[in-house]
């Protein structure tokens, strides 16, 4: 198993950080992991990605060229992405803010109304973790209870009070990509 | 061996530092290494030791240097403009066989360039960027494990040859994140026995770089050479893959190797004999494993992202017996596989 995974949307939609949750889970799973940031003169708005391998074995180059998997967040991260996606890979879009069609017919793609599913779970700021739980229903990289007991351990306890609804949204996610 | 944690390369490297027994860190911030001062002034006061945010580059080294006269372990670190700064401090560590660790996360130059990964201060870390017959020991690492091991190497080192040791990494390393495993804490086996600690009850010390009397500068100077002479005998490392058995060997360090790597695996899974040699010391080379290289192997392809810096010091090692061909990205961009594998292409023609 060898999962090469951008995840791509605006700054401030937690980009960073649902990649470090599913490599910081994968790792407690004992695969191998990398994570690299874009890490230009990111501001909130603007674009960002996060780029996560997860495989069985080392992982010699950290770099994708072409994904495996990518979470589309915002529109720009569908155009830029799309065409790169191996055939076979996965496209998570989300619904909610893309009104753009996805013209891949060799890629399973998932259209998911995000933020819905966030405001639904109880904050539709935690867009990232219904994304992260859809993924996981359609890939079974890593199992989604590692994803959901992992998070304590890579938030700040300032914030633990906010687990539980992120919990729930990685929930709604998985559902929504089981179905 | 401790539990694995998820940490970039930057973070791995300060906590390898703290646990290498170094307590005073001063810098500067600049991107891609600003995780190291910030994770310096966090953990800095919890172990007891001293993190400050300088003034400037050059407050930070000469910060060092003062500390390190004092016999602590002593760090600073800064990206490829900020380490220009630094220069004139490392040149006068040398000068006074002061133990220090520099760290330069390379951003793509030359001026303020940009703060994308790079590898164009080869030249700069391993020819001497200040004045005066020096060297300092530079250290490659290729994985946020290695942020950590070498580090804990480079203070060791830096103390046992009483010289400045640069950690020579790229943005990607500092920002990247992988699973790192930290050694257990080593004592620094070493007794100071010329630190300035105050001379109450034995014979005053004196640390300086101004040697004007006749010959003696000179004398100071092979003294130094015998040095760094046997430290190209005893300290040279790398890691080949491969190196039985290829026509050509991809020659890369840092982030590049990452990449190289791969190539690897994927030609070798056609059945095509394509190795690796990844120097870890860029200073000494690891000359002695090219000039073995050189008598089983056909060409050496070097890859880098620079115009072609470390490919000089490749060709220097084989003495040209071998075509060294050179493959680089510059300015920030970073060499693809793809890229790479039709060089070797056009190579084996």
């Amino acid at each position: 198993m060898k999962e090469e995974i951008v995840f791509a949307g605006f700054g401030g939609q937690g980009i960073m950080f649902m990649g470090k949750a599913i490599a910081y889970a994968a790792m407690n799973e004992g695969k191998q992991v990398t994570w690299i940031p874009s890490y230009g003169a990111e501001v909130r708005g603007g674009t960002a990605y996060s780029m996560v391998i997860i495989s069985d074995e080392a992982i010699a180059s950290p770099l994708i060229k072409d994904p495996t998997i990518c979470v589309a967040m915002n529109g720009p991260s569908l155009r830029k992405y799309e065409a790169r996606i191996k055939a076979d890979g996965l496209l998570v879009v989300n619904k909610s803010i893309i009104d753009i069609e996805p013209a891949r017919k060799d890629i399973e793609i998932l259209n998911i109304p995000i933020t819905e599913l966030a405001s639904e779970a109880g904050d539709h700021r935690i867009g990232n973790m219904v994304a992260l739980g859809a993924l996981l229903a359609k890939r079974k990289i890593i199992n989604v209870e590692s994803l959901i007991g992992g998070l304590k351990d890579i938030v700040s306890s300032t914030y633990h009070s906010l687990l539980p609804v992120n919990e729930k949204a990685i929930r709604k996610g998985f559902e929504y990509g089981s179905r | 061996m401790a539990k694995k944690v998820l940490m970039c390369g930057n973070e791995a490297l300060a906590e390898a530092a703290i646990i290498a027994g170094c307590r005073f860190y001063a810098g500067y911030p600049i991107t891609p290494q600003n995780e190291i001062p910030a994770y310096m002034s966090k953990r800095m006061p919890e172990a007891g030791g001293v993190f400050i945010q300088s003034e400037s580059e050059l407050a930070a080294i000469n910060m060092v240097f003062g500390s390190s006269l004092t016999g602590a372990r002593a760090m600073t670190s800064s990206s490829s403009p900020g380490i220009s700064l630094k220069q004139e401090g490392i040149s006068y560590l040398a000068a006074c066989e002061l133990p220090a660790v520099i760290v330069n996360i390379m951003r793509g130059g030359p001026g303020l360039g940009n703060i994308a990964p790079s590898q164009s201060d080869y030249f700069q870390a391993v020819k001497g960027g200040g004045h005066g017959d020096y060297r300092q020991i530079v250290i490659a690492p290729a994985s946020v494990q290695e942020m950590a091991d070498l580090t804990m190497l480079s203070f060791d080192l830096a103390d046992k040859y009483r010289m400045p040791v640069m950690i020579l990494g790229d943005g990607i390393l500092g920002q990247m994140m992988e699973p790192v495993e930290f050694k257990a804490e080593t004592k620094p086996g070493i007794k100071k026995d010329w630190i300035l600690d105050g001379c109450k009850g034995r014979k005053p010390r004196i640390i300086k770089s101004l040697i004007l009397n006749e010959s003696e500068l000179e004398k100071f100077n092979l003294k130094l050479q015998k040095r760094y002479k046997e430290i190209k005998d005893k300290e040279q490392r790398c890691e080949v893959l491969y190196g039985d058995d290829s026509d050509i060997m991809l020659v890369a360090y840092g982030t590049p190797s990452r990449i190289c790597r791969s190539v690897v695996e994927k030609l070798r899974k056609k059945g095509k004999k394509v190795g690796m040699i990844r120097p870890i010391t860029l200073w000494p080379f690891p000359e002695d494993a090219f000039k073995k290289l050189a008598k089983k192997i056909k060409s050496f392809l070097v890859v880098e992202m620079s115009c072609g810096q470390m490919i000089e010091d490749v060709k220097l090692a084989i003495d040209c017996a071998r075509p060294a061909h050179f493959y680089g990205r510059t300015g920030g961009e970073i060499p693809g596989e793809d890229d790479i594998i039709k060089e070797i292409e056009n190579i084996n023609g």
